[in-house]
């Protein structure tokens, strides 16, 4: 591997494999990214019109209190100063402690994206496994009734309030007919029956054998997943739909089907194939949308997730924590996006 | 298609396995709570200073004497078997019980006294200032608190009355920790603070068993417990803060308690099999208060007209029914020293006329800050309606609870809907907010309604607070506390409106629940499930 090479004008300059460059232009990229994220993140939390202090000591605590609290803050520093510390802190995976629990913000951090991971995950693997059919088959459908169904459904999705459907779904399908967990993510008998190993509780009960747990948290699950899988389903169905109706009038779709390609193939081996690229974006959106937490589901299901952990620490000024799980969900978009630009390779030969 | 068959097969024995009814009455020996504890910022008795954290000290520390779970308006011992007050040499002496022990299994001894109380101080976290009001400080505090054996003496400086003190010893942050577990696990001089935000280290009927902030909190039994050991093994605190959600849960017998449920939420338990709901007064006083920095609140008159201008009883039987009832004075009702008189009623016609006699021009423009909370919000709405009728026009600012508080203690408010409650169970702990104010320069900072709102009190009131502080007659004392709430009711820039009643919905067969007038006295130690 040549990392020096004549440009035949007798000067000599660096080159280096495209692969080693792309990398460096992307952690570049993620990092500028991450720090504009951070800084503008910063700059709204401290001029927001909330006494950070305050909300460690109370309103009631003495001025020496007070001023104790203010200066083990940094308070007194210049905004640039403090964000310089705070950076210097990330670098080292410190990510300070939370002013509302007293506890390590990694560790937070650590406890509540689990929650949100499972749910999230279990919610977009219902949106893609109901939605992206119904978007196909209501294209490939135009105006029958499963088309009509899938844009009821679809506008249903965008248009209901979350947290009222959350409600709704929990008085009927727990409260009237105890088919499904209550709040929470687990039994109150399960709670901490098995070993926390991934944080999520559905594979650490697998890994621990624990079947009851793991039916119990299914239970509990369910619901809020279905919830989100639902929401998910209405924009992944709607999509869908559209880029497959922009395929199935395209010529080549015609060509085949003169050809007497069976309508499975055409719709499922051409036009589906087509739509494979832009459905991952839609669906990668999606995901990201769900891994940032959706507050209202985790209030309503008192799912201690990323979403309530992040809005409650907003509104409490408790930056340390609102940085973290800025950094958490920002690294979310960027991996999500990276893991798109990947599949676009797999699936477009142009994109390679 | 196989493929596709079997995945559909799969899908339906899922199905048919979540389909499978959940509901169980919890167990006889568990107690399981929904409630909002998200306000936990620390459980650390010596930083604890929220409402659930105040739960959970209750429960899990004692401290020498107490307002216990038998009778939560008497003040009886607790760890100390007796003591004696010298108002003369300002010393009171206590002698410990010889029975206790610490979750630990270490004994309890005058020297965990002494280390928990200086640890207090020298932590300086936010309920300090309860304890150093004694005139303790770091320098001085081992001479002010010194064991022997199992005598503990205890000085102060200052003219207080003998039951200001016992109170004050009586508090959260005066709760007796276990020293030698908790400085053992000091991490950099933190005298353990880190490692008991995590653990309990104290003789109370129930020790932490898992807490996970905005999750969880577990207690388990204490069996050794000095005034015999719970009923329950277990009470379990799950994190809920969607009252209707709790509503559910109760009525499906997943719960034994549920703690936020609004008054619709309350009516609708109403004829509910196998759920009651309780009422328990609490200590908190909820108010208006007039900025003094405005120059449109600064005249009598207006506090005097509105304060006919709140739709007291409407606002009490109407929204506010089952959580809170009329009460016009600082330190509220059940509690000895309360004025009960409510002299105020709603009279809009009469408020026009004070302001016109007084020559105040109408309608007066303000803001009204107010914390976003449903509640509060609906009291603002009410207050808009009826204070319009007395051509006082109150603009509402909603905002979070951080955000109306800091612009409260930097008195950049005009109008102030909040609320008050003691910091411990002593008259002075509110009659120094509501009738005294040493000093109303802006950089004399109190945490006190008076000073926040700066509204200088006349001397006289200033002077009746120090005095009853230091009276050592208790029924003067009383009288005088009486007094000076019957004089800021005439003089104060400030509409003391109602005391909040707590609701709590419960399973029919939870006995024995104790929830006092604060959430130091919430006791789960004599629940019994039937």
């Amino acid at each position: 591997m040549a990392l020096i090479e004549d440009n035949g004008k007798g000067r000599a300059r660096a080159s280096l494999p495209p692969w080693i460059q792309t990398a460096f232009l992307t952690i570049g990229s993620i990092a500028m990214t991450m720090l504009g994220l951070l800084f503008v993140t910063f700059i709204i939390g401290r001029v927001m019109p909330i006494d950070p202090v305050l909300a460690i000591v109370g309103e009631r605590a003495s001025q020496s209190t007070y001023d104790a609290v203010f200066l083990e803050l940094g308070l007194d520093k210049p905004l640039i100063v403090q964000f310089a510390y705070y950076i210097w802190d990330v670098l080292h995976l410190d990510f300070g402690t939370s002013l509302l629990n007293a506890r390590p913000v990694a560790e937070d951090i650590a406890r509540v994206f689990p929650a949100t991971l499972e749910l999230a995950t279990l919610g977009i693997f219902f949106g893609i496994v109901f939605g992206v059919p119904l978007g196909v088959v209501a294209a490939a459908r135009k105006g029958s009734w499963i088309d009509q169904l899938a844009r009821v459904l679809a506008l249903v999705g965008y248009s209901m309030p979350i947290f009222w459907l959350g409600l709704m779904g929990l008085l009927i399908f727990y409260g009237i007919l105890g088919w499904v967990g209550g709040p929470g993510r687990v039994g109150i008998f399960y709670v901490d029956v098995v070993p926390s190993v991934t944080g999520l509780i559905l594979v650490d009960a697998a890994l621990d054998g624990n079947w009851d747990v793991f039916k119990d948290a299914f239970s509990h699950i369910i619901l809020p997943a279905s919830l989100l899988g639902y929401y998910s389903l209405a924009y992944i169905s709607r999509m869908t739909r559209s880029f497959m109706l922009e395929q199935l009038s395209a010529e080549y779709i015609t060509t085949a089907r003169v050809k007497g390609m069976s309508e499975w193939d055409v719709i499922w081996k051409h036009a589906f194939r087509n739509i494979r690229v832009q459905l991952i974006t839609v669906i990668a959106l999606s995901y990201a949308t769900l891994l940032e937490g959706s507050v209202l589901t985790e209030i309503i299901f008192s799912w201690p997730g990323i979403g309530s952990y992040i809005t409650t620490a907003l509104l409490s000024a408790d930056m340390n924590a609102v940085l973290g799980g800025t950094v958490v969900v920002g690294l979310i978009f960027i991996l999500l996006n990276i893991f798109s630009d990947l599949l676009y390779k797999v699936f477009d030969p142009r994109a390679k | 298609m196989y493929h596709f068959r079997k995945c559909l097969y799969a899908g339906v024995t899922a199905s048919v396995i979540a389909v499978m009814p959940l509901h169980a009455e919890t167990p006889d020996n568990i107690l399981v709570v929904a409630q909002n504890i998200d306000d936990i910022v620390t459980i650390d008795p010596a930083s604890a200073y929220e409402f659930s954290s105040g739960e959970y000290v209750a429960n899990t520390y004692d401290t020498l004497v107490r307002y216990d779970a038998m009778d939560t308006t008497v003040l009886a011992p607790a760890l100390a078997t007796d003591w004696q007050v010298d108002a003369e040499t300002k010393t009171v002496t206590f002698t410990l019980r010889d029975d206790v022990t610490f979750h630990s299994g270490n004994p309890l001894r005058g020297e965990d006294v002494v280390g928990s109380w200086t640890r207090v101080v020298a932590l300086d976290k936010a309920p300090s200032f309860i304890l150093t009001q004694l005139g303790w400080t770091t320098e001085n505090i081992d001479q002010m608190v010194t064991a022997d054996g199992n005598t503990v003496t205890v000085k102060y400086e200052g003219d207080f009355a003998p039951s200001f003190v016992l109170n004050v010893l009586a508090a959260r942050p005066a709760s007796i920790v276990d020293m030698e577990t908790v400085m053992a696990n000091e991490v950099d001089g933190d005298m353990g603070h880190a490692w008991m935000n995590k653990n309990s280290a104290g003789t109370g009927p129930f020790s932490l068993g898992t807490y996970r902030p905005a999750d969880i909190l577990s207690l388990n039994a204490n069996p050794d417990y000095y005034q015999g050991g719970p009923a329950m093994e277990r009470v379990v605190i799950q994190h809920n803060p969607e009252g209707a959600t709790q509503r559910l849960q109760l009525e499906a017998g997943d719960i034994d308690m549920a703690k936020n449920l609004d008054p619709g939420q309350i009516a609708g338990l109403d004829g509910v099999d196998g759920v009651r709901v309780e009422t328990y007064p609490q200590a908190a006083v909820h108010w208006v208060s007039f900025n003094q920095k405005t120059d449109s609140l600064t005249d009598p008159a207006v506090w005097e007209a509105a304060r006919y201008l709140v739709d007291y009883n409407g606002m009490a039987d109407g929204m506010l029914k089952g959580q809170m009832k009329v009460h016009q004075a600082f330190w509220p009702d059940g509690f000895p020293g309360a004025l009960t008189d409510t002299p105020f009623g709603y009279d809009p016609e009469k408020a026009r006329q004070i302001l016109a006699d007084a020559g105040v021009e109408t309608p007066i423009n303000v803001t009204m800050d107010v914390i976003s909370a449903p509640t509060f919000v609906e009291m603002a709405q009410a207050l808009q309606a009826s204070f319009a009728e007395g051509r006082i026009n109150l603009e509402i600012v909603a905002g979070t609870g951080a955000q109306v508080i800091t612009k409260y203690r930097a008195r950049t408010h005009e109008a102030m809907l909040l609320y008050w409650g003691p910091d411990f169970m002593d008259p002075h702990s509110n009659a120094k907010a509501f009738a005294f104010n040493a000093d109303n320069s802006d950089d004399k900072y109190a945490s006190t309604t008076t000073w926040r709102n700066a509204w200088m009190p006349p001397a006289e009131m200033n002077e009746k607070t120090m005095a009853a502080l230091a009276e050592q007659d208790a029924d003067k004392r009383l009288a005088m506390y009486m007094e000076l709430q019957q004089e800021t009711q005439a003089e104060a820039p400030f509409v003391i409106m109602f005391q909040a009643i707590k609701q709590v919905a419960m399973r029919d067969n939870v006995k024995g629940f104790v929830n006092g007038a604060t959430s130091d006295y919430v006791f789960y130690r004599l629940v019994e499930k039937e």
